[in-house]
């Protein structure tokens, strides 16, 4: 189903803005309020937006299940990575500080709370994208 | 606000309903964000509402064009004159 080109035009205008702004509730969240989870959310908004004002299949062959797979494990990855080198300096898991005295760089906690969150983002999106696409699918082929 | 809230009760059918009630959000909402950019003095939280007004004003008409739109397709009746109100 095509929709008219107002609608078109307007969503291809202001994806690319939705997708800055979540980067930013991403990177804000070390700092004050946002995060990984509500980066995530607003990044797999602007795919529901592509999806409403273009079709399912278009943006299926933009970003399929292959990219999804690789995005919500390589979220995870990172996540889990970051919270295991922080066993190497004898801290708890994810405990930045520990890290932090161990390589002597200031402000180094700031940056793997931001690697951190980034990870979550991606998981996120890929997650809600893969479950609008289950919603939204009529049947047919499943690629 | 208050002109658009009037309209929404006192018009007749839904276009003309979602004409009073897209003009009041869009150019209301604007008014009240640039006053409140007045109030608060240039800072970022200015321009964060600045962009805020760019985003409203262009959204908000992009909303009720989809739903106007849509309605249309399923064929909701316009009121004519000498209609009952719906």
């Amino acid at each position: 189903m095509k929709e008219n080109v107002v609608i078109r035009t307007i969503s291809r205008f202001l994806v690319p803005f939705i997708q800055v702004y979540a980067l930013y509730v991403i990177v804000h969240g070390a700092l004050g309020a946002g995060g990984g989870f509500q980066g995530g959310v607003v990044f797999a908004a602007s795919f529901i937006l592509m999806i409403i004002a273009f079709d399912l299949p278009y943006v299926r062959q933009r970003f399929n299940y292959k990219w999804i797979v690789i995005c919500s494990v390589l979220g995870v990855t990172i996540y889990a990575t970051i919270g295991l080198l922080c066993l190497i300096p004898s801290g708890n898991y994810l405990e930045y500080g520990a890290i932090e005295a161990a390589l002597g760089i200031p402000h180094l906690h700031g940056y793997l709370i931001d690697a951190v969150e980034v990870g979550i983002g991606i998981t996120v999106m890929a997650a809600m994208t893969s479950i609008i696409y289950d919603i939204s699918n009529k049947g047919g082929e499943s690629s | 606000m208050v002109v658009g809230a009037i309209g929404l009760i006192r018009f007749p059918d839904f276009y003309s309903r979602v004409h009073a009630t897209g003009k009041c959000d869009t150019l209301g909402e604007g008014m009240m964000l640039i006053g409140f950019i007045l109030y608060e003095g240039m800072n970022l939280i200015a321009v964060k509402l600045l962009l805020l007004v760019v985003f409203i004003f262009i959204t908000s008409p992009t909303a009720v064009h989809a739903i106007l739109n849509v309605a249309y397709t399923c064929k909701v009746e316009p009121w004519k004159k000498g209609d009952e109100r719906r």
